[in-house]
């Protein structure tokens, strides 16, 4: 694999794998120094073009933990302000010796662009409306731990709910669910729909409340304040009171069920429940889990096959 | 007195074919003959296993002068046209400044004639400025000889300015031509909207878009009376509103972009902003209406809505890059290439019909017969080449056909009187 940029080119076994990879990579974070050698003089750039402190922090802990050495490249002070093309950033970066860059754009298919001007592996951190890979496999790690489905998702129930339309995480999250077997409900207004879904192996429902005990897993996805303005809902009031999480709703998950966000959340609408109530909200986890996910995809991409064996170098 | 003597081709006008040579003296045919002989200094074309036609036009490119030199001069997209055969082009009036004056009417005119490689007819803006509020100086512009006006590259979307428009120029004998898009319906979109752009995460523009202002601009035009061009149909319905309405006896025109019936969105798979172009390359269905429309005469005319952008803008992440591609050095080839229609009538849509749309019929799209001015295409419609971008005449390299083998491709190109194109080559 030379890079990672969506969900839809890997197959369920290459999931599976980074899977396996993942559980070595936990089990290296719970060593009391969690640092292994296998990327030593290996360099990875995190380009955020977009912010996100949380996904940044995430891949530079997976990056320095396998010992990588991480360049941040710091978009609001760099030339990318000056006018300079996102070509000319990344042939200037590249320049240096990059072994990843790690990418993060408001646009779709920026990582994907980005591949044609560097010989680096490109992981892409998020773009736009279109994926975001390492989410997805971090949301698949957490299932697959919580709710101990190492072998797939074969028959899982999960519903995704929210702004579909808009959300990376979205798109990712339902090629990876189903491609482990998952079945999928998404669970929107139809504005926040894509205009098409010809092909989405999903079922689509407006009625969050016949969905939520029906549910392995319910997802949760962020509401935007600015979709209010684009006429897409005509309040976040009335959109909580048909597709958020109310303490109404909460009470009729099954016991099981686990209840997911790829955060921020924004409390008191898509989230009008304390998540720290719910016994099913593995939320927490699911920031855990995305370092060794992450540690588990930058292995994957530049690592020797070896290296994991800190104990014994 | 030399001439110019076009030999061995096979000569198709609206009359049809027939083997004949072609003599040129001045800026006009002198003799069509089946055989000519040259004498001395007679310059000699050899068109043998070609067809001569009325050149080539036009009725839609940009050539970014004024304002955007960077990605086009009058005369770098004057010899793109001469190169693909057309012998005019119209120039459409989203310049900076905007074609809303006689003074930039002026300058665009003046810039072609210097170049001299092909005619330029600057259209004129609907409303000054573009911007979709007052009208542009149609009178003033019409006496200086403009006979298209458009605001493309945006549509006009209030209905009432364009009913005035339209009432207020038909009187004048000119044309008004829309880039058919209800703005509010396309906020921020880059790609088709369907199934592809679902997909890839990218904001649609529906094809309700344009068909709701092609289906407006028919009823205004029935209502008042005047003309109406549509440029760069992309819909498989756009044809079928088109194609009614000329049932009706509206006088409707219409044009389809090359682009428009060999491309698709899926495209956009690949996130490369070569393909993101206004109105966007839609579906197969489309493509297959666009060429139904093409081949039974609802879509009139072939335009290419050539539209540079230099290297830069297009390296852009798709939502910041331009829409807009190259176009006159590929329509012919595919045309001659992607559709299934009679060479006649693919020589039609590029050339006499659009002569006429464009109020160019006086000196372009002519019967070729002595005393008819000289602007002819020679082109071996078997002529198998590859698409080079760095080998465009262009100064932008925007074309979405790099590698992509074609068939047929223009000889000579002879532009009042001068053989501006020799060999497939630009003489000046």
């Amino acid at each position: 694999m030379k890079h990672l940029l969506d969900i839809d080119s890997l197959k369920a076994d290459d999931i599976h794998h980074l899977m396996a990879l993942t559980d070595h990579m936990v089990e290296v974070n719970q060593r009391p120094i969690p640092k292994v050698p296998a990327l030593r003089g290996k360099t990875v750039v995190s380009i955020f073009f977009e912010d996100s402190t949380r996904t940044r922090t995430s891949f530079d802990t997976a990056a320095r933990r396998l010992s990588a050495d991480v360049m941040n490249f710091a978009v609001s002070s760099s030339s990318v302000n000056k006018g300079e093309s996102l070509r000319d950033t990344i042939e200037t970066v590249s320049a240096m010796g990059v072994d990843a860059f790690v990418i993060r754009h408001g646009s779709s298919g920026a990582a994907q662009q980005i591949t044609q001007w560097t010989n680096a592996s490109v992981v892409n951190a998020g773009d736009g409306w279109h994926q975001h890979p390492t989410q997805a496999l971090l949301d698949c790690y957490t299932i697959r731990t919580h709710l101990n489905r190492r072998e797939g998702f074969d028959g899982l129930r999960i519903a995704i709910v929210g702004d579909i339309k808009h959300s990376r995480v979205a798109r990712s999250d339902i090629q990876a669910f189903t491609r482990l077997g998952a079945l999928v409900t998404v669970v929107a207004p139809p504005t926040l729909l894509p205009p098409s879904m010809d092909g989405w192996p999903v079922e689509v429902s407006h009625d969050l409340d016949a969905i939520v005990p029906e549910v392995d897993v319910l997802y949760l996805l962020r509401m935007q304040r600015e979709r209010m303005t684009d006429a897409l809902v005509p309040s976040l009031r009335e959109y909580t009171s048909l597709y958020g999480l109310t303490p109404a709703r909460a009470r009729t998950l099954s016991p099981h069920a686990l209840v997911m966000h790829p955060g921020p959340m924004n409390r008191g609408v898509e989230m009008a429940v304390d998540p720290s109530e719910l016994p099913g909200s593995v939320i927490i986890h699911q920031v855990t889990n995305g370092v060794a996910v992450r540690m588990a995809v930058l292995f994957e991409l530049l690592g020797s096959g070896s290296g994991l064996k800190a104990e014994e170098t | 007195m030399a001439r110019t003597v076009i030999r061995g081709g096979t000569v198709l006008d609206r009359c049809g074919e027939r083997r004949a040579d072609v003599a040129i003296a001045d800026e006009m045919i002198e003799e069509v003959a089946e055989t000519i002989e040259a004498s001395g200094d007679d310059v000699v074309l050899d068109a043998s296993g070609c067809h001569v036609t009325p050149g080539f036009v036009d009725l839609h490119v940009h050539l970014r002068e004024p304002g955007r030199e960077e990605a086009e001069t009058i005369e770098t997209g004057s010899r793109a046209a001469a190169l693909g055969g057309f012998t005019a082009v119209v120039a459409m009036p989203n310049t900076e400044p905007a074609h809303d004056s006689l003074s930039t009417i002026e300058f665009v005119r003046r810039q072609a004639r210097a170049a001299g490689l092909c005619e330029v007819a600057p259209a004129g803006c609907i409303t000054i400025g573009r911007a979709g509020v007052t009208l542009a100086p149609f009178g003033e512009l019409a006496a200086a000889g403009v006979r298209l006006f458009t605001d493309d590259g945006n549509g006009v979307q209030d209905p009432g300015v364009m009913r005035r428009a339209l009432e207020y120029a038909r009187p004048l004998g000119i044309t008004l031509a829309q880039h058919c898009e209800i703005a509010s319906l396309t906020k921020g979109a880059v790609m088709h909207e369907g199934s592809c752009c679902s997909h890839l995460g990218l904001p649609g523009w529906p094809a309700l878009a344009e068909e709701m202002m092609v289906h407006r601009d028919i009823e205004l035009s029935r209502l008042t009376g005047a003309p109406i061009h549509l440029l760069h149909l992309s819909t498989a319905r756009s044809v079928e509103l088109v194609r009614s309405a000329k049932a009706d006896g509206v006088r409707v025109t219409a044009e389809a972009a090359p682009h428009h019936f060999t491309l698709t969105d899926e495209t956009l798979r690949s996130f490369d902003a070569v393909y993101k172009v206004n109105p966007p390359l839609r579906t197969a269905a489309d493509i297959a209406a666009i060429k139904a429309g093409l081949a039974d005469g609802t879509i009139d005319a072939i335009a290419t809505d050539h539209a540079p952008h230099p290297p830069e803008a297009k390296e852009a992440p798709l939502d910041q890059a331009p829409p807009g591609m190259l176009g006159l050095e590929t329509a012919l080839a595919l045309s001659l290439t992607e559709l299934d229609m009679p060479l006649a009538d693919v020589v039609a849509a590029l050339s006499w019909k659009p002569a006429a749309i464009a109020g160019l019929d006086s000196r372009h799209g002519r019967l070729i017969e002595a005393g008819a001015s000289a602007n002819l295409t020679v082109f071996d419609a078997n002529e198998e080449w590859t698409v080079v971008p760095a080998k465009l005449a262009s100064l932008s390299r925007n074309t979405p056909y790099a590698g992509r083998p074609l068939r047929g491709k223009v000889r000579h190109t002879i532009f009042d009187g001068a053989a501006v194109v020799i060999d497939g080559v630009a003489q000046r």
